[in-house]
C-alpha cells in the first residue's frame, strides 16, 4: 500500500468509526422531550403569572373549571354545581376520589383557601368577586359555597378561566402563603408531579406521571375533560438560542418545539421527520400602548393622530415576516374567531393612513415638537420590530421620538413610572397580549380604562368602564354581544391603545409524535410517542 | 514561598470586599425591576409594588448591602428571587458543566497551540508559518457563535457524529460526557489556540536566537530536544501569563458558548439573572469568577518559579 492509499484507508476507517455510535438514537417513546417558549424560572402561578410558569402548573395543578376550544367552561375537579336564579348563591360539590401528590385527600377546605390566594392576586375577576362575596364557606369535605352580596353570572369562566393567574387547587397549608410570597414545595393534584430533584432552573424541569391521577371520562379538550398522560416523564428542556433548538428538533435531541424561532419556519417546514403548525388559533394582539397623563397623548386629537396614521401590515410584516398566512390586520380589541369579535367603531384603523390628518390632529391638540419617549425592548424580537416602525410612524407624522433601547427588565420597570416622561416617565411602549385573554373583558386588563387604577398608561374613559359594567351584567349571549359592540367603539374613540395586528405563532415537533393539539398552551394530555 | 502563598491568598481578601461593593452597587444603580418581572404583563402595578416589599426590595442600599455581605461572611450567598433556591446550590448544580467545558478547552488549545506554534517559529518564514499564523488569524477573529453554528451544522447535523446540545454529566461514563463537549470546546477553544499560538511562536523565536541554542546545535542535540526542551522551557514565561490572561477571556466565551450549545453552566446562569435582575445570583456568580481569576493569577506567579529558576519570592 502507497502513502495515499494508506491514508485513504485510515480517513474511511476513522470515519466509519466516529459514525458508529449514532447518536439520534431512538428516543424512549414514555419519555416526551419538550422545549418551552421561555425558562421556568419558578412553580408558583399564583406569586407570577408568567405563561411559561402557567403551563407547568397546569401538569402539576388541577383546577375546578377548565375551557374547551370553544372557551367554555367545564367541570374538571367539580362534579357538580348549583346556582341561585339572581346569580348570588354558588354552590359546588368535587368529584370523589381526587387526591394531592402526597396521597392526602382534596377537600373543600383546600379548594376554599386556593380560592382566597387567588382572589388576592387576579385582579379583573378575582379581586371582584371577593369583593362581592359575604361568605365562601365549606359545606361539607366535598362541597363549599359562595354566597355574594351581587349577582356574578360569570362564575364558572372565573374558576376555569385559561389567563393567568388561573385557580389552581393547592393543599391549604401552600394555599395559606401570603399571596405576594412564593410557596415553597410543589404538591397539586394533576396528572404529572413535579421531581424538584432534577429541577435545574434554567436549564430542565422534570415531571413524572402521577398514578394517583383520575382523569375524567369526558375526551380531553384543552383544558377540559379526562387529562390523560400517555408518558412516564416530561422532560422540559431550556433551549435559550432558537437555531440550536430548531437543531436539536432536527437531530432528534428534543421532540416538541413551543415556539421555534419564526426565521426557522422555512426551514423546519421543509426538514425531513418534523412537522409545523399554527401553535395558538386564538394567537397574539400586537399593542401600542400610550400614556394618558401626560402631553401630548393626554389629549386625545394626538392619540388619534397616531390611530389614523398607524398601518398594521406594516408592524406585522416587521412582526412576523412576509408570510401573510399568520397575520391580519385588526380592526378591533378582541380576539378574531371568537364569538364576542368586533369591527364595530374600527373604522379609524381601516383604509389609507392619513399622514396630513394626523398632522393636523396633533397640531390641534397644541402639539410643538416635545420629545416623545419611546421605551424599546430590543432584547424580545416582537417588541424591537414594532419600536422600530413606531419610531418610523412618530416621524413620518412630525413627531420628535425619542427612542430608548432597553431590554425587556427595565421597560417592566420604566413603564410603571407616573413620572413625566422627562423625569424617568415614558410616552410609549409595545407589548403583546394573548388572543386568550382578549376573548372577552374579563381577563383583559389592558382594556381597563378607570384610570389611576388601571394597566399601564392609566387610560380613563367612564364609557369604556360602563360597557365592560354591562358585559359582566349581561345575562344572555346577545346582550353581551351589545355591550362588547359598544365598548369596542368606545375603546376606539378614546383610543385606549392602539392594536397594531393580529399575529400567530408556529410550534414543530417530530413526526413520531401524535395529538398535538393547537391551543394557547401546550397540551400534553392525549399526546403519544411512537 | 508557603508565606508568599498565604499572603497572596489574604490579600484576596480586600480585593474581594472591593469586587463585593462594586458589584452590589453597580446592581444598584442599573436600571430593572424584578418585581415587573415576576408580576408579569397582566399584574397591576400595586401588585408589583406588594412584590417589591416582600423582596425587601425597598429598603435602603446600605441596609441591603450589609445585610447581603453579612450572610455572605457566614457562607450564604443568599436565595435567588426567582427561584427561591439558595445561590450556593444553584451555583453548584451549574459549576459542573462550566468546568467541564473550561478544562477540556484549555487541555485542547494547549495540545495544539504549543505544537503549532514551535513549528511556525521552527519553519519560520515557509508555507508552514504561514499557514499556522493564518488559521490563528481566522482563529482569533472569527466569533465563538459563528464557529459554533458552523460546527452543529456539519458535525451534529450533516454528519450526525455529535449531538447538537446539551451536557451529560461525567458519571454517565466518559464517552456521553465527552460527546456533549467536543463542539463548545473546539468553538471556543479556537480563539485561545489562536492566541497561545501566536504568541508561542514569537517568544520561540526570540528564544530560537539565543546563543545557547546555536551552542546546543553545536553539540549535537537532536532538533526535538532542542525546541521542545531547552527553547519552549526559556519560552514559557510569556506563554505562561497569557494563558492566564486569555483564562479572562476563556470565562467570557464560555457564556457565549454554553447558549449556543445550551449547556446548563455558570455562564448561562449570569445571563439569565442578569436579564431576569435575580441580584443574589448575579452577586454570587460575580463573586465566584473574582474569587476564581485571583486564584489563577495566584497559580501563573507560581509557576513562574518552576520555569524560572531566577523568579523567587
Amino acid at each position: 500500500m502507497d502513502r495515499r492509499g494508506f491514508l485513504k484507508t485510515a480517513a474511511i476507517a476513522a470515519t466509519g468509526a466516529l459514525a458508529a455510535p449514532r447518536l439520534s438514537l431512538a428516543a424512549d417513546s414514555k419519555t416526551l422531550r419538550f422545549v418551552p417558549q421561555a425558562n421556568l424560572a419558578n412553580l408558583d402561578p399564583i406569586w407570577t403569572t408568567q405563561y411559561v410558569v402557567r403551563n407547568g402548573s397546569l401538569l402539576i395543578w388541577d383546577t375546578l373549571f377548565g375551557v374547551d376550544d370553544q372557551l367554555n367552561p367545564k367541570p374538571q375537579m367539580v362534579e357538580s354545581w348549583e346556582n341561585s336564579p339572581d346569580f348570588k348563591t354558588w354552590t359546588f360539590r368535587l368529584r370523589p376520589g381526587l387526591k394531592f401528590h402526597d396521597n392526602e385527600p382534596v377537600l373543600a377546605k383546600d379548594v376554599v383557601a386556593s380560592i382566597r390566594r387567588w382572589q388576592v392576586r387576579d385582579a379583573p375577576m378575582g379581586l371582584p368577586i371577593k369583593k362581592a362575596t359575604d361568605a365562601l364557606e365549606v359545606v361539607d369535605d366535598q362541597t363549599f359555597r359562595f354566597r355574594l352580596n351581587r349577582p356574578y353570572s360569570k362564575m364558572l369562566f372565573a374558576l376555569g378561566k385559561s389567563s393567568s393567574p388561573c385557580l389552581f387547587i393547592m393543599p391549604e397549608r401552600m394555599a395559606l402563603t401570603d399571596p405576594f410570597k412564593q410557596i415553597t414545595e410543589y404538591v397539586g393534584s394533576g396528572p404529572m408531579r413535579f421531581k424538584r430533584d432534577e429541577w435545574v432552573p434554567g436549564a430542565k424541569a422534570v415531571f413524572e406521571k402521577f398514578d394517583g391521577y383520575t382523569p375524567r371520562a369526558e375526551k380531553a379538550n384543552w383544558l377540559s375533560g379526562g387529562k390523560r398522560i400517555n408518558f412516564d416523564r416530561i422532560e422540559w428542556q431550556i433551549v435559550p438560542d432558537g437555531a440550536t433548538a430548531a437543531a436539536a428538533l432536527q437531530n432528534g435531541e428534543v421532540d416538541w418545539l413551543e415556539t421555534p424561532i419564526s426565521d426557522l419556519y422555512p426551514l423546519l417546514q421543509k426538514a425531513p421527520h418534523i412537522k409545523v403548525d399554527i401553535s395558538d388559533p386564538l394567537g397574539n394582539i400586537g399593542s401600542f400602548r400610550i400614556n394618558h397623563l401626560y402631553p401630548p397623548f393626554n389629549d386625545v386629537r394626538a392619540r388619534r393622530a397616531v390611530q389614523i396614521a398607524l398601518s398594521q401590515e406594516d408592524y406585522m410584516e416587521a412582526v412576523v415576516g412576509d408570510d401573510a398566512s399568520l397575520w391580519k390586520t385588526l380592526p378591533g380589541f378582541f380576539t378574531p374567531n371568537t364569538p364576542l369579535y368586533t369591527e364595530v367603531g374600527g373604522e379609524p384603523l381601516k383604509g389609507k393612513r392619513d399622514y396630513e390628518g394626523a398632522k393636523k390632529l396633533l397640531a390641534e391638540a397644541g402639539y410643538k415638537n416635545e420629545p416623545v419617549i419611546l421605551l424599546v425592548a430590543t432584547d424580545v424580537p416582537i417588541t424591537k420590530a414594532e419600536g422600530d416602525v413606531t419610531a418610523d410612524l412618530l416621524k413620518r407624522i412630525g413627531m420628535n421620538v425619542q427612542y430608548q433601547a432597553l431590554d425587556w427588565g427595565t421597560v417592566g420597570q420604566r413603564r410603571a413610572s407616573k413620572e413625566p416622561p422627562d423625569k424617568g416617565g415614558w410616552n410609549i411602549f409595545h407589548t403583546w397580549h394573548a388572543g386568550a385573554d382578549c376573548v372577552n373583558p374579563a381577563p383583559y386588563t389592558a382594556l381597563d380604562a378607570s384610570g389611576d387604577t388601571a394597566w399601564f398608561g392609566w387610560p380613563k374613559s367612564d364609557l369604556v368602564e360602563a360597557k365592560i359594567a354591562e358585559w359582566f351584567a349581561a345575562s344572555d349571549f346577545a346582550a353581551e354581544k351589545a355591550a362588547i359592540d359598544a365598548l369596542n367603539k368606545a375603546a376606539m374613540d378614546d383610543v385606549v391603545y392602539i392594536p397594531t395586528g393580529f399575529f400567530q405563532f408556529k410550534q414543530a415537533w417530530r413526526d413520531n409524535l401524535s395529538g398535538v393539539v393547537k391551543a394557547p398552551f401546550p397540551v400534553f394530555w392525549d399526546v403519544t410517542k411512537a | 514561598m508557603f508565606a508568599y502563598i498565604i499572603r497572596r491568598i489574604l490579600s484576596t481578601i480586600p480585593v474581594m470586599l472591593l469586587v463585593a461593593l462594586f458589584v452590589f452597587s453597580l446592581l444598584y444603580i442599573a436600571p430593572g425591576d424584578p418585581a415587573a418581572i415576576i408580576a408579569g404583563d397582566q399584574a397591576t402595578p400595586a401588585d408589583v409594588e406588594r412584590i417589591r416589599e416582600s423582596l425587601g426590595l425597598d429598603r435602603p442600599f446600605l441596609v441591603r448591602f450589609f445585610d447581603w455581605f453579612w450572610h455572605v461572611l457566614h457562607g450564604d450567598l443568599g436565595t435567588s428571587i426567582f427561584t427561591n433556591l439558595p445561590v450556593t446550590h444553584m451555583i453548584a448544580q451549574r459549576i459542573e458543566p462550566t468546568v467541564s467545558l473550561l478544562i477540556l478547552t484549555l487541555l485542547l488549545s494547549l495540545s495544539f497551540a504549543i505544537p503549532m506554534g514551535v513549528v511556525a517559529a521552527w519553519k519560520h518564514g515557509t508555507w508552514i508559518d504561514r499557514t499556522v499564523m493564518m488559521t490563528a488569524v481566522v482563529g482569533f477573529s472569527t466569533p465563538v457563535f459563528v464557529i459554533g453554528y458552523v460546527l452543529a451544522y456539519v458535525f451534529a447535523l450533516r454528519l450526525d457524529w455529535l449531538p447538537v446540545q446539551g451536557f451529560t454529566s461525567i458519571e454517565q461514563g466518559a464517552w456521553p460526557f465527552l460527546r456533549n463537549l467536543i463542539l463548545p470546546s473546539v468553538s471556543l477553544g479556537l480563539i485561545y489556540m489562536a492566541l497561545i499560538a501566536r504568541i508561542t511562536r514569537a517568544t520561540m523565536l526570540d528564544v530560537l536566537s539565543q546563543d545557547y541554542v546555536r551552542t546546543a546545535k553545536a553539540k549535537g542535540v537532536g532538533q526535538t530536544g532542542i525546541l521542545f526542551v531547552h527553547a519552549l522551557k526559556n519560552a514559557a514565561v510569556p506563554i505562561v501569563t497569557i494563558v492566564g490572561i486569555g483564562f479572562a477571556a476563556l470565562i467570557g466565551g464560555a457564556v457565549v458558548t454554553e447558549s449556543v450549545f445550551a449547556i446548563p453552566g455558570l455562564g448561562r446562569l449570569t445571563v439569565d439573572a442578569i436579564l431576569r435582575r435575580d441580584y443574589p445570583v448575579i452577586q454570587g456568580v460575580v463573586l465566584l469568577f473574582s474569587f476564581v481569576y485571583v486564584l489563577i493569577n495566584l497559580g501563573v506567579d507560581l509557576l513562574y518559579t518552576l520555569f524560572d529558576p531566577r523568579i523567587r519570592y
